[in-house]
């Protein structure tokens, strides 16, 4: 049994069949971020004035990685060319910049992520808030006496077993790289804040009243911000791995039936120019407004 | 009759002898032809038997919350010990706990509509008959179809494996409402949201699959306007489920998110738990997840009734032996109702206080979508008139299916209107209104496919005798169960409380004499037990359809040919049951889907692959 027109268009509706499944597939990919988009409308018109944060982002590299993804879309295209007219080593260069493109994309996201991770803010006693990044701190264990330096946030205190002892430890203060501000509202709008003032701040735990790094429950910005680009990094993800199926065995393919790869070659890259345009609608959207 | 059964090759069975070698294809074993098979017919069985095992299972959740309404606290005789045993304290002495009532409230829902009906009516008749009717050898992505049944399946497996967690199954509601859905301890939240990922992914697949069949894969001939009307209802579904569906996946990662990360994209703030401020950004909006949610959860009312219009279409044609009244009316209408199903989600939220200007919108659109609907139920309705009716089982349930999606219809019209929507919001008015639309509607109209197409697919009849009984028995307590609640409803009795209102009631009948607005009176209570019964003999009458259904694969009368029912569609024009490929090559169509009774014909129905002029058709298929 064969199935007709997996490779030659159909003459009435001028299309192969995989065109108009990712075709469709893409428009309820439009929905689902149409989705996500519409809450962050929803969630940014909803919020109290001056609670929306402006300026949080890194534009700098959000700009790299739009400029990243525009040129991948370029090397995609150039791919599927390159297929059309027979020349497979120029297929097989083009795609493996893009592929370069895609994990570079993601590092750099990775590094965005990670500067959020360890971005904290503390609500002291006294009303004030301490807010930058984490650069130490320093724990106790009272039965032992003994001080430890962490470099990562371990929570208020934590155990830890070593040679059949379990020390308790105690956080005694915390070092970040960053500021003390009067009003939590000098922390949401950045734009306006040309210079701001940093340095090695620590903070001793009876200050403390509540500390939280700027993770996706940190307010509802950082929410709709790590859940739009976690899922599009996804896509990413999962198109890099098409990409890399076909450049890599996915290629036997080319030597049997060239026209149906050069199609596979076409449908992928349709799914890319998506997942692309989808990110010149978060750099925007996220980043600059 | 005859003749024309003979123009086809000879049945697979009879072929086998002839080998198979010279086709120069091997034999799929065990696995490969019924587990992991890709060939849409064992596909659609896979889908339509898992079905309507969720539906079995989602109607034994119902009398157990039935016997709860009825005799709130009372152990469930029977079962109430084997319930303690495995669902354990929610369970203590058998006898259901609110806890669990909301439970299998939640799951019934989620069950009936997710799991049952829509995997029924879409999937199953969908991936079984569509391809047959267009003249396709299969779907165009065989591969991705086996997908979207194994995502289903997976789906379904953490549903069910939901109950059994600790804390159990969720218990928000089939519509799971934030905050509520995040704040009840238990993890079944989880699962359903994991679920529904799949579930949603499963759809999609097939949402796919099918629009991209309808349009590549039909055969030479089979224009647009030449389409059965099934496939039509089946091509607006599927464009349904590919745009409605994915804005419930956004809202489903957000709530997974709020759940498991901690965000708060539908808590408020200033949200309290239990008296405690909960410790949570805030700054979210539980209206988001009402919007997002009824914006699938209204055009899915969509994809649960347009197939069953679909089945019901093609049964009537059959059965009235004549051409349907306004064909053209009906596609057209179909694509309006899909349309217009993107645009009415907000009725569902009138007491959300969402503002007059906005609820008039929503009011004008819900009454404009009507239309279209009138206009299919109008047609249906004309079609019957002058007709030679064949009262068979499937006729039967078609007819059956008219009034009663009428009732759950007309019924609809004052939720469609705010003012009166107040009143009866969240009431078993609701409750009776949107049952009498799936439960006697589109159940019935699946029913009648089963018994339609059920010699198509094993070359056997089901049993006339046992499948009228099985109708009577259905229609008289499907009315039973729901014409109650309308009154119920109307009088103020709420939905989704564990005791029937019970308590509610007891506070009003404690003040006796006293005038209590509101109040629910002992008649409206007393009805409790009517329905009780009404659906225990409901679940009875069911018992000879599960006994026909596998009974008739081994024992049931042969078919007369491969087209029992002298039927117009290509489906009827193949070998039975149709082999792996469906055809040889492509039928050629000459004609509309419904040549019923064409004056000077020989026979009164004329094959869409007829020639014109009379001649014999061109064989379609010779069945290795």
């Amino acid at each position: 049994m064969e199935i007709p027109y997996t490779s030659k268009p159909r003459p009435d509706t001028g299309v192969y069949n995989a065109k108009i499944g990712i075709w469709l597939f893409l428009a309820s990919e439009v929905m689902l971020f149409g989705g996500l988009f519409s809450a962050y409308v929803l969630l940014r018109v909803g919020a109290a004035p001056g609670e929306w944060p402006h300026g949080w982002l890194n534009v700098g590299l959000g700009t790299l990685n739009t400029l990243i993804l525009a040129l991948s879309a370029i090397t995609t295209l150039l791919a599927w060319v390159a297929c059309k007219v027979g020349q497979f080593g120029k297929f097989k260069f083009f795609h493996a910049c893009t592929l370069a493109l895609a994990l570079t994309f993601l590092c750099v996201k990775m590094y965005e992520y990670h500067d959020k991770w360890i971005h904290y803010e503390i609500k002291l006693v006294d009303g004030k808030f301490a807010d930058g990044h984490f650069e130490g701190a320093v724990y106790v264990d009272k039965a032992a006496n003994k001080e430890l330096e962490e470099h990562s946030f371990r929570g208020m205190a934590f155990s830890e077993v070593s040679g059949g002892v379990t020390n308790n430890y105690e956080l005694v203060s915390v070092t970040l790289e960053g500021r003390i501000v009067a009003d939590e509202k000098d922390l949401m709008d950045l734009r306006a804040q040309k210079h701001i003032e940093h340095g090695k701040v620590t903070i001793e735990r009876s200050q403390i009243k509540h500390m939280e790094n700027y993770g996706p429950w940190h307010n509802t910005f950082l929410a709709i911000y790590f859940t739009l680009t976690g899922l599009h990094a996804l896509h990413i993800l999962g198109g890099s791995i098409v990409i890399g199926y076909l450049w890599g065995p996915g290629r036997k393919m080319w030597k049997k039936d060239p026209e149906r790869f050069t199609n596979r070659i076409e449908v992928s890259g349709l799914f890319w120019h998506f997942v692309d345009l989808v990110w010149i609608f978060l750099f925007p959207v996220l980043y600059l407004m | 009759m005859e003749k024309l059964v003979q123009q086809f090759p000879p049945h697979r069975e009879d072929d086998a002898h002839h080998g198979h070698g010279g086709h120069g294809h091997h034999e799929p074993g065990f696995w490969e032809k019924y587990i992991f098979s890709t060939d849409h017919k064992t596909i659609g069985i896979q889908y339509g038997l898992t079905a309507l095992m969720f539906m079995l299972f989602g109607f034994g959740l119902m009398i157990l919350m039935r016997w709860q309404i009825a005799h709130p606290g009372v152990p469930v005789p029977f079962i109430g010990p084997l319930l303690e045993k495995v669902l354990g304290s929610v369970a203590a002495h058998g006898a259901i706990s609110p806890e669990l009532y909301n439970s299998f409230g939640a799951m019934h829902g989620t069950i009936m509509v997710f799991l049952g009906i829509v995997p029924l009516a879409f999937a199953a008749f969908g991936n079984y008959v569509v391809p047959l009717m267009i003249g396709a050898p299969d779907m165009t992505f065989p591969r991705v179809n086996m997908a979207s049944y194994q995502a289903y399946f997976v789906g379904g497996l953490i549903m069910l494996v939901s109950f059994f967690i600790p804390g159990g199954a969720a218990q928000a509601g089939w519509t799971s409402y934030s905050p509520l859905a995040t704040t009840i301890p238990t993890n079944g939240q989880l699962f359903w949201i994991i679920g529904m990922v799949f579930l949603i992914s499963s759809s999609l697949l097939g949402a796919v699959n099918f629009i991209a069949t309808i349009i590549q894969l039909r055969a030479p001939g089979m224009t647009w306007m030449r389409l059965p009307f099934f496939v039509w209802a089946q091509f607006v579904t599927a464009f349904i489920l590919l745009l409605a569906f994915p804005p419930l996946e956004a809202a489903a990662v957000m709530q997974l998110m709020d759940n498991v990360a901690h965000t708060s994209f539908f808590l408020p703030t200033g949200l309290a738990v239990g008296g405690q401020l909960a410790n949570v950004s805030g700054g979210g909006s539980p209206l988001l997840w009402q919007h997002l949610f009824w914006f699938l959860g209204h055009p899915e009312v969509y994809v649960l009734i347009l197939p069953a219009m679909g089945i019901v279409c093609e049964i009537l044609a059959n059965n009235t032996r004549k051409p349907i009244w306004g064909y053209k009316s009906l596609v057209y209408a179909a694509l309006a109702v899909g349309f217009l199903s993107f645009i009415v989600w907000a009725h569902h939220m009138y007491l959300t206080g969402m503002g007059t200007k906005i609820s008039t919108f929503f009011q004008a659109t819900t009454m404009i979508i009507s239309i279209p609907s009138v206009i299919i139920l109008t047609c249906f309705f004309i079609s019957l008139w002058g007709g030679s009716i064949r009262f068979t089982t499937p006729m039967l349930f078609a007819l059956a299916f008219l009034p009663m999606f009428g009732i759950g219809g007309l019924t609809g019209l004052p939720l469609g209107f705010n003012v009166s929507d107040v009143h009866l919001h969240d009431t078993y008015y609701i409750i009776a209104h949107f049952h009498y639309v799936v439960a006697p509607g589109t159940i019935f109209a699946l029913f009648a496919g089963v018994y339609y197409w059920y010699p198509k697919m094993t070359g056997r009849m089901m049993n006339e005798f046992w499948g009228r009984v099985h109708f009577w028995g259905s229609f008289v307590f499907m009315n039973i169960v729901f014409m109650p609640m309308f009154a119920q409803g109307m009088a103020g009795m709420l939905r989704r409380m564990a005791d029937g209102g019970a308590n509610y009631s007891a506070a009003v009948n404690s003040k006796a004499g006293a005038e209590v607005v509101g109040g629910l009176s002992n008649n409206m209570m007393s009805l409790h037990t009517g329905i009780l019964w009404g659906a225990m003999c409901l679940g009875i009458a069911q018992i000879p359809f599960i006994i026909n259904v596998f009974w008739s694969i081994k024992h049931g009368e042969k078919a007369k040919g491969d087209n029992p029912w002298d039927a117009t569609t290509l489906e009827w024009q193949t070998p039975t049951p149709p082999p792996h490929g469906n055809f040889d090559h492509a039928p050629q169509v000459y004609r509309g889907p419904y040549e019923y009774s064409v004056p000077g014909h020989a026979t009164d129905f004329t094959p869409q692959n007829e020639p014109e002029g009379g001649a014999t058709p061109k064989p379609i298929s010779t069945a290795h």
